[in-house]
């Protein structure tokens, strides 16, 4: 019973969320461009669909990725398991937070950003359209590892700062200034699809995941409070892809120049 | 079987996406941690609802909602009415982000957050306000964000300057906001572009480019997601300064 009541309850505020998506997309079909709707079953079925799916997919977040974030964060920040030796002679909390200890948080947060990234669907579109603007310079792999490297850097240098209790904002404003020197001096089809790329990237599963995993280290860290140090890691993960898909452009561009001067030689030498 | 494989097809994508996240959960568990996972049933009950809760949801997508919306996108990129452009633009952005399950699933871990830390009231009632002014307060900033990415195309600003400029505004409003609010501005950037914004967008802004003489698709139709992910972080701030 406390199922079905909890799936009506999802469904009911789930109703209230889509129902101005397709009160604007009606609303300007008939009233604006005042045309008739194509398929007019097809589109209603499909609003059905996300109705449901979005309830199914609340519900499992709650049920599934939400304690899936929190129990990684808990079992890697566990005492038991970061000082080992120390723990079974009684040690269960050091004065002083050493970041090193932590290194399997900074591990299992860029095996987090690497792997979701690269399986990201949006990303593998964008990549293709960007080896077609330019021509071949920036290959479609190449921008997608660029991404999941710079997300996989991002979440677990985001860690490292929950761990150390660093302003937020210290972090965030150096990135800023970082992309803003890059954007100076990168190739300048690149940076539209930079900027873009920080935004696409972050997934529905994973944002959830982030966020809680974020949380739970804030909570289980000792020093650290949720509240202040618990969001940021979603933040980490949207900038440094602008700067890793940036940097990747400014070495493609550099590798090929170098490979231009090196053919001009080789001619020259001929000629000679 | 065409139908069958084009019925499975979302529920084998929303697969790619959980993959991953299970792949590298196993890995630390069995080698790293050597711990069991509490709730092992539970967890894989939910696994399964959120497996098939985002295939329906991506599939209801693609045959109701998709179609819909690039098509008018399209219309209203074409038609050249700037007055109902903008009101569509602002519209789109706004329906669609209320719409967001990332936000919709974050908004609520802010507001629990929020009352455990005591900033606002411990009653369902006060959080549930909280999350629902979080929730409106990004949607509406990713409609002014549409609607200034569309100006951008319509008047050909270059887009490094508008972000630049943002970075700057996202810098000073961090010094007068408090600091409760500061990670969960931050991170509002990056949580409203994800299923049904990016595509839906994407289709304004390439249509747009594509329809206006000398505009390039590439250099001019992307960057509509860059504003998108900027505004929402200082119209958090200003939330924040308003309610904390």
């Amino acid at each position: 019973m406390s199922h079905l009541d909890l799936f009506l309850e999802t469904m009911h505020s789930t109703l209230h969320d889509v129902i101005p998506i397709a009160v604007v997309l009606l609303g300007f079909q008939l009233l604006v461009l005042r045309q008739k709707v194509a398929h007019p079953w097809r589109v209603f079925r499909g609003f059905v669909y996300v109705l449901l799916g979005l309830t199914l997919f609340l519900m499992g977040l709650q049920a599934a990725i939400f304690p899936l974030g929190e129990v990684m964060a808990t079992q890697l920040t566990n005492p038991a398991f970061l000082y080992g030796e120390l723990y079974q002679e009684g040690v269960t909390v050091l004065e002083t937070i050493r970041w090193q200890d932590y290194t399997w948080v900074y591990v299992f947060a860029f095996a987090i950003g690497l792997a979701t990234t690269l399986a990201e669907p949006s990303l593998i579109a964008v990549g293709m359209k960007a080896q077609q603007v330019s021509g071949g310079a920036i290959s479609a792999w190449g921008l997608r590892l660029a991404v999941s490297l710079g997300v996989a850097v991002g979440v677990s240098l985001g860690c490292l700062r929950i761990v150390t209790g660093t302003d937020l904002w210290l972090y965030i404003i150096a990135a800023y200034i970082f992309v803003i020197i890059q954007t100076m001096r990168a190739p300048k089809m690149i940076i539209p699809l930079a900027y873009d790329s920080g935004g696409v990237t972050t997934s529905t599963v994973t944002v959830p995941l982030l966020a809680a995993l974020g949380l739970g280290l804030a909570a289980t860290i000792p020093g650290r409070s949720a509240l202040i140090d618990g969001f940021g890691l979603i933040a980490f993960a949207s900038v440094f892809p602008i700067m890793s898909v940036m940097a990747y452009a400014q070495m493609s561009r550099w590798m090929e120049k170098r490979r231009a001067e090196k053919e001009t030689m080789k001619e020259n030498d001929n000629a000679l | 079987m065409k139908g069958l494989i084009k019925a499975l097809r979302p529920l084998f994508e929303a697969g790619r996406d959980l993959a991953p996240i299970v792949l590298v959960i196993l890995f630390f568990q069995e080698l790293v941690l050597k711990q069991p996972i509490p709730n092992m049933g539970d967890i894989l009950v939910g696994m399964g609802l959120v497996l098939s809760g985002l295939a329906l949801f991506v599939r209801g997508l693609e045959i109701g909602l998709f179609p819909l919306g690039e098509s008018m996108a399209f219309a209203f990129a074409k038609k050249g009415n700037v007055a109902w452009l903008l009101l569509f633009a602002f519209l789109l952005g706004f329906g669609t982000t209320v719409a967001e399950p990332a936000l919709i699933a974050v908004a609520g871990k802010a507001a629990e957050i929020a009352s455990q830390g005591g900033v606002i009231d411990a009653t369902q009632a006060a959080m549930d306000e909280y999350a629902d002014g979080l929730r409106m307060t990004v949607a509406l900033s990713v409609g002014a964000a549409i609607v200034l990415g569309v100006l951008r195309i319509l008047k050909g600003w270059p887009l490094h300057f508008c972000i630049i400029g943002g970075y700057f505004i996202v810098v000073i409003m961090t010094y007068f906001a408090p600091p409760e609010i500061i990670g969960i501005a931050y991170d509002s950037g990056g949580v409203t572009t994800s299923t049904i914004t990016v595509p839906l967008v994407t289709a304004l802004g390439v249509g747009l480019a594509s329809s206006i003489r000398g505009r390039n698709p590439m250099l001019d139709g992307f960057g509509l997601i860059a504003f998108a992910s900027l505004l929402p972080m200082i119209f958090v701030m200003v939330y924040g300064i308003f309610t904390v």
